[in-house]
């Protein structure tokens, strides 16, 4: 836990005297900014996730990869977009069979995960 | 407008709390007990995520959204629902094809989309987009691939062929170099010679998921499904940055994180590299290397009575089962021995090796599923000093992660490779179903050990008949 805030508060640090620098370096170029930001989305993620993740017992290794799959469905996201937005048709079905498959991943991956983690149980004590 | 800014607001709360729901969620998965719940959270926040998107302003119709979404659940759930344990390694793998394949759609969507915009995509979003399809592309066939080694209509074996390093080094910096391209000359806007890049790419990276993964054999299979557990997520990330949406990156990088450390752990499990994973087809050069052949050596054989009587009588038992247990569904029989011997005061573990079976964990899963206790099975570090106090080791099905040549022969393929020290137990027992090789193809001495005792058999059967004759005892 310590390790996570000392990870935590590293990254906030380095983040606050970046984005000092590009506002007055980039004031003019807004949208660099915005996709920089996202670059620390995606380190600040990673990280916790490493740090999260190593704790992680071998025994649930496979709810784990069970369940890392139905969260990266969230591409689920992007494709309900792109089969909703007002597209070509034929883009539209390609967001059509890509919702499909996202979905699969959702439902099935969340019912599995929870179907493995309800058998892992302890040793009843004797009554 | 004002409410266009409001829907936007409420999208980006929704994918702020989603996000956290999934830190949280995977934290659960830190501990058995609260393992459940935080799973329960991540599906809650998943659910929020899509309810929030559904608000967006971009979206004019939900005529093929709720087709896809309804086609998506009527197979996703008799999937989740049905799928035996037994065949969790193919599910996971082909789970992994799903979201490649919603990824890989969504950026060649996109790339096609920018063709319409003036001024084209950036440099970023191309850089991103062109990443996200070919990894997503190469995911779909590679996650296929193992797919079908795992459920049996590909060979398990590594599939080798003259040249085979050659057009595979050939294939994939076509890939990247078609990847470069597209990024310095359509991030400016498309051309039809991008169309044309763009799709000989997605193309090649089809064909790099099946080069990849076909030289790999079965028990290489953890690190395979760890790996493309990671592209998969890698490629969630960089379709978050391509359409700059951040629920995306977040949840992208965190399947990305996960896939990695397990690569890695799996690797270190073996005492091999990635590179000598994804390259070294195992296997089938290594058939050849069992230098230490077993002429003169010779096994003691005993049957199910004998083993009874030894197990029956055991205080401390360690059971350490492989891939043989799960190919002969033996892990019903086993809860039942194991419980057995506890009535009779024994005490009785399991001693989980990292590489076990064909997926992360995957031993643990089985064992879970026929009610064994999960403060009775162990890890490799937890339990391999107390085989010196254990009166029976029962090896079920497996092979290479017990042979102690990986300690004490230097010139064994496995040499350096953590073992599981079975042969520090007072007696050993042996299940296998012949005298057949492991997976790396070489002779293990602990078989032929004064305190080895081999019982040949279908692990299942076996196990049931030594079960009869522990309770006659």
């Amino acid at each position: 836990m310590t390790a996570l805030l000392t990870a935590l508060g590293a990254a906030a640090a380095l983040i606050a005297a970046t984005t000092s620098d590009t506002a007055t370096a980039a004031a003019s170029t807004t949208l660099v900014d915005a996709q920089i930001v996202e670059v620390y989305v995606f380190l600040l993620a990673a990280f916790t996730g490493f740090q999260i993740i190593t704790k992680v017992p071998p025994l649930l290794h496979t709810p784990l990869m069970a369940a890392t799959n139905a969260i990266s469905a969230i591409s689920l996201v992007a494709s309900i977009v792109i089969a909703g937005a007002e597209r070509p048709l034929f883009i539209n079905i390609m967001g059509m069979v890509a919702v499909a498959a996202a979905t699969i991943n959702v439902v099935g991956g969340f019912v599995i995960t929870d179907r493995m983690l309800k058998m892992f149980k302890k040793t009843e004590s004797p009554k | 407008m004002i409410d266009q800014q409001i829907g936007a607001l409420f999208v980006q709360i929704a994918y702020i709390g989603a996000s956290a729901a999934f830190i949280l969620g995977l934290r659960g998965l830190t501990k058995p007990e609260t393992a459940r719940r935080g799973m329960q959270l991540a599906a809650f926040g998943m659910l929020l995520a899509i309810v929030g998107t559904l608000l967006n302003h971009e979206i004019v119709s939900y005529q093929f959204i709720i087709i896809g979404l309804v086609v998506g659940s009527a197979i996703g759930l008799p999937m989740g629902l049905l799928v035996p344990m037994t065949a969790m390694p193919q599910r996971i793998a082909v789970s992994h094809m799903f979201g490649a394949l919603a990824v890989t759609l969504v950026g060649i969507a996109e790339f096609l989309h920018y063709r319409d915009v003036p001024g084209g995509p950036g440099v970023i979003k191309m850089t991103a987009l062109g990443f996200e399809t070919l990894f997503g592309a190469l995911t779909i066939t590679g996650s296929f691939m193992a797919f079908g080694k795992l459920q049996g209509f590909i060979t398990g074996r590594p599939v080798t062929f003259p040249a085979q390093k050659v057009i595979n080094a050939a294939v994939f910096f076509g890939a990247v170099g078609l990847y470069a391209a597209l990024v310095l000359t359509q991030s400016g806007g498309s051309t039809e010679s991008g169309l044309i890049m763009f799709a000989v790419m997605t193309v090649l990276a089809l064909v790099i998921g099946v080069t990849l993964v076909l030289p790999i054999g079965g028990a290489d299979m953890p690190v395979v499904v760890s790996l493309l557990n990671s592209y998969a997520g890698l490629a969630a990330s960089a379709t978050g940055f391509a359409i700059g949406n951040n629920i995306l990156i977040v949840a992208g990088a965190l399947d990305g994180a996960s896939g990695f450390i397990l690569s890695i752990l799996m690797s270190k499990a073996m005492n091999r590299s990635f590179a000598n994973v994804l390259f070294g087809a195992f296997g089938g050069e290594k058939a050849a290397v069992s230098a230490k052949s077993a002429e003169g050596l010779t096994t003691r054989s005993v049957t199910p009575e004998d083993a009874a009587m030894r197990i029956g009588y055991a205080r401390n038992v360690i059971i350490v089962p492989g891939y043989g247990m799960a190919v002969a569904q033996a892990q019903h029989a086993v809860r039942e021995l194991a419980e057995l011997i506890e009535k009779r005061g024994g005490r009785v573990r399991f001693a989980i090796h990292p590489v076990a079976g064909r997926m992360p964990g995957h031993m643990n899963v089985l064992l879970a599923e026929a009610n064994v206790p999960y403060d009775h099975l162990f890890d490799l570090d937890e339990i391999n000093e107390e085989f010196h106090a254990c009166d029976v080791a029962l090896v079920l099905g497996a092979n290479d992660v017990t042979n102690p040549a990986a300690k004490g022969d230097p010139s064994s393929p496995i040499y350096g490779m953590p073992i599981l020290n079975v042969q520090d137990a007072e007696q050993v027992i042996v299940v296998k179903r012949g005298m057949a090789t492991g997976f790396a193809g070489i002779e293990n001495e602990l078989f032929y050990l004064d305190k080895t005792s081999m019982l040949f058999g279908d692990a299942k059967s076996v196990l049931s008949q030594v079960v009869t004759e522990v309770k006659g005892l």
